[in-house]
């Protein structure tokens, strides 16, 4: 497979760099399976708790490659004609009634207008669709594939292992280029056996300290190393909490770029709880979180 | 097995030492209770080839994203390989070479050194502990890892061939190097490097820093000794003696702490499905009875003529659901997590009540209302809910007993019943009339049973009479268990 096409990435190493590049940091893990999904034209299956960069994941390698990003944003109730095709059966209605009018004139035969109507110009492309005729290259990104349920999950699989859509007026489409495919789930359920087995597994779980400061500090510019070291070490604080939902690396961003805005050069048990709102979403996890933080002036024994 | 010794790195390309313990590994993957398919297992073999062997990362990550496909299963996945590849690569040799780098930051660190032997291993234990307390200082990990090994080789007193487990040779190191005071006295500096200026939360961010460190030298510590354990037995024997019930396997009445957290986790997306399927109500199939109103307005269309009927479709109803639960001391374990699932539920639900009994029974579905936090819930439940009536012993038959005169009229047509217990009932009365008249009025009537079936109607366990009246009883020792339960209802 990787044969035929150029292949984009030389190791492991210079994917991570190439990511650095476009403000997204890697782990070797990361790096590795995107580097391992291009060359062998393999999907993905992204998962992670929310707010950890899958998403972002999927757009910096667009970005990095050079390639349109193709969006599928699965839903409860997705289906065949949202995801794949669709027959614009307006134009249709129109082109046989465009027919009628002129019928005296023109002696077409009707196997004719059945021919010309389940043509390509009839056919509206959905995202799956259009990212196996893209010429160029292309990232398609399913994002969130647990939401569907799972009878539709079948509809990826022939797109997932051969790269191809067979529509039944038309034939099948074989994709030109193999597009570098990315699904991400929150799993809020199993996917099942078939999709998975079609996919390189990646989890993406809380970056460790080192790499989330790296992420601070890249990501939100002019905060200065010794509050980015302190942002991050009360947010692996805050994680190690029995939570409703930890906060995320996107939340950790949000709080690092408030604090920032207030002004605020050191943070103390006041000022982080006063700010808690933002990195916490629910009112017994701010709750919680307070009374820890403050419960911790009562000093450890010696 | 080619597995033991050192082996430079490999040559690229399918050595036949290589593939054998690949398929050695695969072999264990599966023992361990990870699905690995053949599509999967080639699909590796393909990866493989495209990424650099010596690269030891590269490699686990390779065999990582194509054969384990489920995140609880990466903790087994990481213990298998540690076994199986655990010698491979330069750093991880287990003496001479590759220690230079080391043994100059000793020599750095101590000044000169009077002793014998390469690497940490000469050192006197007052030195030892001196450089372990510089290096989590420091957070220096090469550090970390010459120190670990150094400290399996001075304390944990391995004998070749010895049948003991890891455990065991992990508890005589840490012992050795008391971690707890060497924790303390970091913290003593650290506090003295800012003059007494740190505030409690700098503080504690710090001691959760020292911590998090000492957490990888444990690692680091626990890997030298399965790197031995591998060298002295082999791979096959070792991964055997790791090997741990995977998260979906683990019994509920022997989980440890840790595994009951592990559970936690997974048992959210469980509930959420157990709730679709209770409120999943015959959408399609049966129609319901003619909607007069909706076929008159659509005859409209037909000039006047009712050319479709419309039916009125049932709504599905929301389901009420009570959770029956045995807390007893025979299903302890059982039973903390039986108020974890409860929890769960009754957050999934607006009409779940909850119950729990060992030989009283008591209401304690305001518990889990009152407060967001399960542990403070669990808490209030052992020691305020009124369950016990005589002796604290389980008496399944008082406990249904007082149930149906207490909250029986409360059951109704859309009520599901779920009863958790072993059913062991102490030769008391068994009451089982009671089952039978809730089963009149309930839509379901469940029996989960923590035992394995094998067990079920032995001794004192009188499952079986209570079963009879039940929709059904099913073995649920795990989450596979629960899984399957959960599958098969609606």
């Amino acid at each position: 497979m990787s044969d035929a096409a150029p292949s984009r990435f030389e190791s492991p190493t210079t994917v991570r760099e190439g990511l650095r590049r476009v403000s997204y940091l890697a782990d070797e893990g990361i790096a590795g399976v995107v580097y391992l999904a291009e060359r062998l034209g393999k999907p993905v299956l992204v998962e992670g708790p929310a707010g950890t960069g899958k998403t972002q994941l999927a757009k910096s390698v667009a970005e990095l490659t050079g390639s349109r990003l193709i969006r599928l944003q699965c839903y409860e109730g997705l289906d065949e004609s949202k995801a794949l095709y669709e027959w614009n059966y307006k134009k249709q209605l129109l082109r046989i009634q465009a027919q009628r009018v002129g019928e005296a004139a023109s002696a077409e035969k009707w196997e004719d207008i059945e021919e010309d109507i389940f043509s390509e110009q009839f056919l509206l492309t959905r995202p799956l669709l259009e990212a196996i005729r893209a010429e160029e290259p292309v990232v398609l990104l399913i994002d969130e594939v647990d939401r569907v349920e799972v009878e539709t999950e079948a509809l990826l699989l022939e797109i997932l292992s051969d790269y191809q859509v067979s529509i039944p007026e038309l034939g099948t489409v074989v994709a030109t280029q193999i597009p570098l495919v990315f699904l991400t789930s929150n799993n809020t359920r199993e996917l099942s056996e078939a999709l998975k087995r079609r996919c390189l597994f990646l989890h993406i779980d809380y970056p460790d300290i080192e790499r989330e400061r790296e992420i601070v500090l890249t990501r939100v510019p002019g905060i200065s190393e010794s509050l980015a070291d302190q942002v991050v070490r009360i947010v692996r604080s805050i994680r190690n909490l029995e939570l409703k939902k930890a906060p995320s690396v996107s939340e950790t961003l949000d709080w690092a770029r408030t604090l920032l805005l207030l002004g605020i050069q050191s943070v103390d048990a006041q000022a982080a709880t006063e700010t808690l709102h933002i990195l916490l979403k629910y009112q017994s996890d701010i709750d919680k979180a307070a009374k820890d933080l403050n419960a911790s002036t009562v000093s450890p024994p010696r | 097995m080619t597995i033991d010794g050192a082996a430079p790195s490999l040559p690229a390309g399918s050595s036949g030492g290589l593939l054998e313990s690949l398929s050695g590994f695969v072999t264990e993957l599966r023992t361990a209770g990870i699905p690995v398919s053949l599509t999967e297992n080639l699909d590796a073999m393909e990866a493989l080839r495209h990424i650099p062997l010596e690269d030891r990362d590269a490699f686990k990550y390779a065999l990582a994203a194509t054969m384990v496909k489920n995140n609880s299963h990466w903790k087994a996945f990481e213990t298998v390989f540690e076994v199986y590849f655990s010698l491979r690569g330069r750093e991880y040799h287990i003496t001479d070479g590759g220690e230079d780098a080391v043994d100059e930051l000793i020599t750095d660190l101590l000044g000169s050194r009077e002793g014998e032997g390469s690497g940490a291993e000469g050192l006197t234990p007052e030195q030892l502990a001196e450089l372990l307390y510089r290096a989590l200082m420091d957070g220096n990990d090469a550090m970390l890892r010459a120190i670990a090994r150094a400290a399996v080789t001075r304390y944990a007193g391995m004998e070749p061939g010895r049948p003991v487990g890891g455990t065991y040779y992990l508890y005589r190191t840490l012992r050795q190097l008391d971690l707890d005071a060497v924790l303390e006295k970091m913290m003593d500096a650290a506090r003295q490097e800012t003059r007494g200026e740190l505030t409690e939360l700098e503080e504690r961010l710090a001691r959760e820093e020292y911590e998090a460190r000492m957490d990888a030298l444990r690692r680091e510590i626990e890997a030298e000794i399965r790197r031995r354990l591998v060298a002295d037995r082999g791979a096959e024997a070792v991964a055997k003696s790791l090997r741990k019930p995977l998260p979906e396997d683990i019994d509920f009445m022997h989980a440890s702490r840790e595994e009951l957290l592990a559970l936690r986790k997974a048992i959210a997306p469980l509930t959420r499905k157990l709730a679709v399927r209770l409120a999943r109500k015959r959408r399609h199939g049966r129609k319901g009875p003619l909607d007069f109103r909706s076929t008159v307005r659509h005859s409209l269309s037909y000039g006047g003529v009712p050319a479709e009927p419309k039916f009125r479709y049932p709504r599905p109803s929301k389901p009420e659901i009570m959770v029956v639960a045995d807390i007893s001391g025979s299903v302890a374990a059982f039973a903390r997590f039986t108020l974890q699932m409860v929890y769960a539920i009754s957050s999934q639900f607006s009409r779940v009540r909850s119950f729990v009994f060992i030989d009283g029974i008591d209401e304690v579905t305001d518990y889990f209302r009152a407060t967001e936090d399960i542990s403070a819930a669990i808490h209030r439940i052992n020691t305020e809910a009124d369950v016990i009536w005589v002796d604290g012993h389980s008496d399944y038959g008082h406990a249904f007993e007082a149930f149906w005169e207490r909250w029986g009229k409360d059951v109704n047509s859309k009520t599901t019943v779920l009863l958790l217990g072993d059913a062991r009932n102490n030769y008391h009365a068994a009451q089982a009339w009671v089952l039978a008249e809730v089963a009149k009025k309930a839509r379901h009537v469940y029996w989960l049973n923590p035992e394995p079936r094998s067990y079920w109607d032995t001794g004192d366990s009188i499952v079986s009479q209570y079963a009879t009246h039940c929709d059904g009883a099913y073995e649920c020792r795990n989450l596979k268990q629960l899984e399957r339960f959960v599958e098969q209802l609606g």
